[in-house]
């Protein structure tokens, strides 16, 4: 029962950095990801070129050589900047700063996935819609503010959902870099005890969190049901 | 010089010549229908009205300003042209309405937008808030529809929603609304209904330009007919001129097969 209660303690707080790399991933990717999808469209030729290369490049590559290299980027710059005399050292050193590496990595790869999402969402709104917020004499701001990003949302809860809940499996990856995530913290009592219901017991976790965020997503659909697009 | 003025509008899409020189003029308070078989340019020179089209050649003038001029607008500014195209209101074939909206807040969304651009005091943006609340109510009332301010554009009926979107269109009191076949997406027996509110528009002294299949109407409605084709006016007239006695065999050849579909 000790081993129980002790093994629950060291998931839970496995859980607890799971859920923060879960939280800023998706607090960042969110926004960032809009950001993307109107870079990917715009109508200055270098941006939307330049845009679509980094997406192509990120979603062809595997996140965990993503995260790899975020996380030997500062390292690597510090070393050619001293190597041609200029002093810096940006070399990541502690829990915080690889944690973090690690945020940037998960974030921008899903603002990449999300990008997708909301570029499909957006073109699937007609034309129609624009036209007539356009005649009306609203601006191109306006528009995508009040008319058109609502029935982006609506249209993409779905696809969205599923990256989601992806993400959040997603967060054991981190276990390259730092080992406090929920599914190394299993794997590493697993190591040291020899026992293996612990991993198993990790996975309830996962499926805990995976069931909440299916019930608060399938109330945003919900919510969002009251028009039809 | 009449109200509206559009001389020689023409448009092109890559190669295809699609408006090869427009000219007529409009008098305040009339209305002009547009026929013409499919293809032949109506929905185009609307656009090209309502700038969602820019014409290649030609200018537009209302009350004697020009608001459009080829030769010069090429690169009008995105502010010049939003002022320009309120004197215009459009109301579309497939109505368009916000679906996320209610019947009543799509009425007053784009008003409500524009009171937020101006610097106003508290006070008064409060006091325009309700005239333009009041002036929706009046609308939905015009087009007989208060009793579905509430209702979003999914729970209404064609018909209804074709009324809000004419609601929404008048609440900018443009000088001039378009109307692109408003009923030409809708069941038989809700086109009746939407031809009976713009007709009800035409004596409360709107200015209004119809593109229109229905023959009846334009016969009844307006005070002046237009025919087009091939991206010209073949002629032009008022009603009993252009229905009873057409000069154009083109013309003619279009009443004979509109009538036969009956
Ligand atoms: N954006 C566009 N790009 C290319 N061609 C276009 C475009 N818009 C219209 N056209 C062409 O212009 C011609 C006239 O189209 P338009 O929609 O103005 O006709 P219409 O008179 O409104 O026809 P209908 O009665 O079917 O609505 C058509 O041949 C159409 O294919
Ligand atoms: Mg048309």
């Amino acid at each position: 029962m000790a081993l129980f209660f002790n093994v629950t303690l060291q998931l839970l707080e496995g859980l607890l950095y799971t859920l923060l790399i879960f939280g800023v991933t998706l607090l960042v990717a969110l926004p960032l990801g809009l950001l993307i999808a109107f870079g990917s469209k715009s109508k200055i030729k270098i941006i939307s070129a330049i845009t679509r290369a980094f997406v192509w490049v990120i979603r062809g590559t595997p996140l965990m050589l993503q995260i790899i290299f975020f996380l030997f980027l500062p390292t690597s710059f510090s070393n050619i900047m001293q190597s041609i005399g200029i002093p810096v050292d940006l070399a990541l050193r502690g829990e915080v700063a690889l944690l973090t590496m690690v945020c940037v990595a998960f974030s921008i790869n899903y603002a990449c996935y999300f990008s997708e999402i909301y570029r499909g969402g957006i073109q699937s709104v007609p034309q129609g819609q624009y036209e007539a917020a356009q005649v009306l004499g609203m601006t191109k701001s306006q528009t995508f503010s009040k008319v058109i990003f609502l029935q982006v949302v609506k249209r993409i809860v779905a696809p969205m959902s599923n990256e989601i809940i992806t993400l959040v499996k997603d967060t054991a990856l981190a276990s390259v870099v730092i080992r406090l995530d929920l599914f190394t913290v299993a794997k590493g009592i697993v190591n040291t005890k020899a026992i293996l219901w612990p991993i198993f017991y990790a996975g309830l976790f996962y499926l805990l969190i995976n069931g909440l965020l299916t019930i608060l997503l399938g109330k945003l659909e919900k919510k969002l049901g009251y028009f039809k697009v | 010089m009449a109200f509206f003025e559009v001389s020689n509008i023409k448009k092109s899409f890559g190669k295809t010549e699609v408006l090869k020189g427009i000219d007529f003029s409009l008098e305040k308070g009339s209305v002009l229908s547009i026929i013409g078989s499919s293809g032949s340019g109506k929905t185009t020179l609307l656009r090209c009205l309502n700038f969602l089209e820019t014409p290649d050649v030609g200018t537009m003038s209302i009350d004697g300003k020009v608001i459009f001029d080829a030769s010069k607008d090429k690169a009008m500014k995105e502010a010049e042209i939003r002022a320009n195209r309120l004197h215009f209101g459009l109301v579309f074939q497939s109505f368009n309405l916000f679906p996320q909206y209610t019947a009543f807040d799509n009425i007053t969304l784009a008003p409500l937008m524009r009171l937020t651009e101006q610097k106003l005091t508290k006070e008064e943006i409060k006091v325009k808030t309700e005239e333009i609340k009041a002036k929706a109510w009046e609308l939905l009332e015009k087009v007989g529809l208060t009793d579905k301010a509430d209702f979003y554009p999914c729970q209404l009926s064609g018909g209804q929603q074709q009324r809000v979107a004419i609601a929404r269109a008048l609440a900018l009191s443009p000088d001039i609304l378009c109307f692109d076949e408003p009923t030409s997406a809708l069941d038989p027996e809700l086109t009746g209904e939407v031809l009976r509110v713009i007709k009800s528009l035409k004596s409360s002294d709107s200015t209004m330009i119809v593109v229109t299949h229905e023959m009846e109407f334009a016969k009844n409605v307006s005070d002046e007919v237009i025919f087009m084709a091939n991206g010209v006016i073949e002629e032009q007239g008022t009603p009993e001129e252009l229905f009873e006695n057409p000069k154009s065999p083109l013309t003619r050849a279009f009443l004979n097969k509109s009538l036969e579909s009956f």
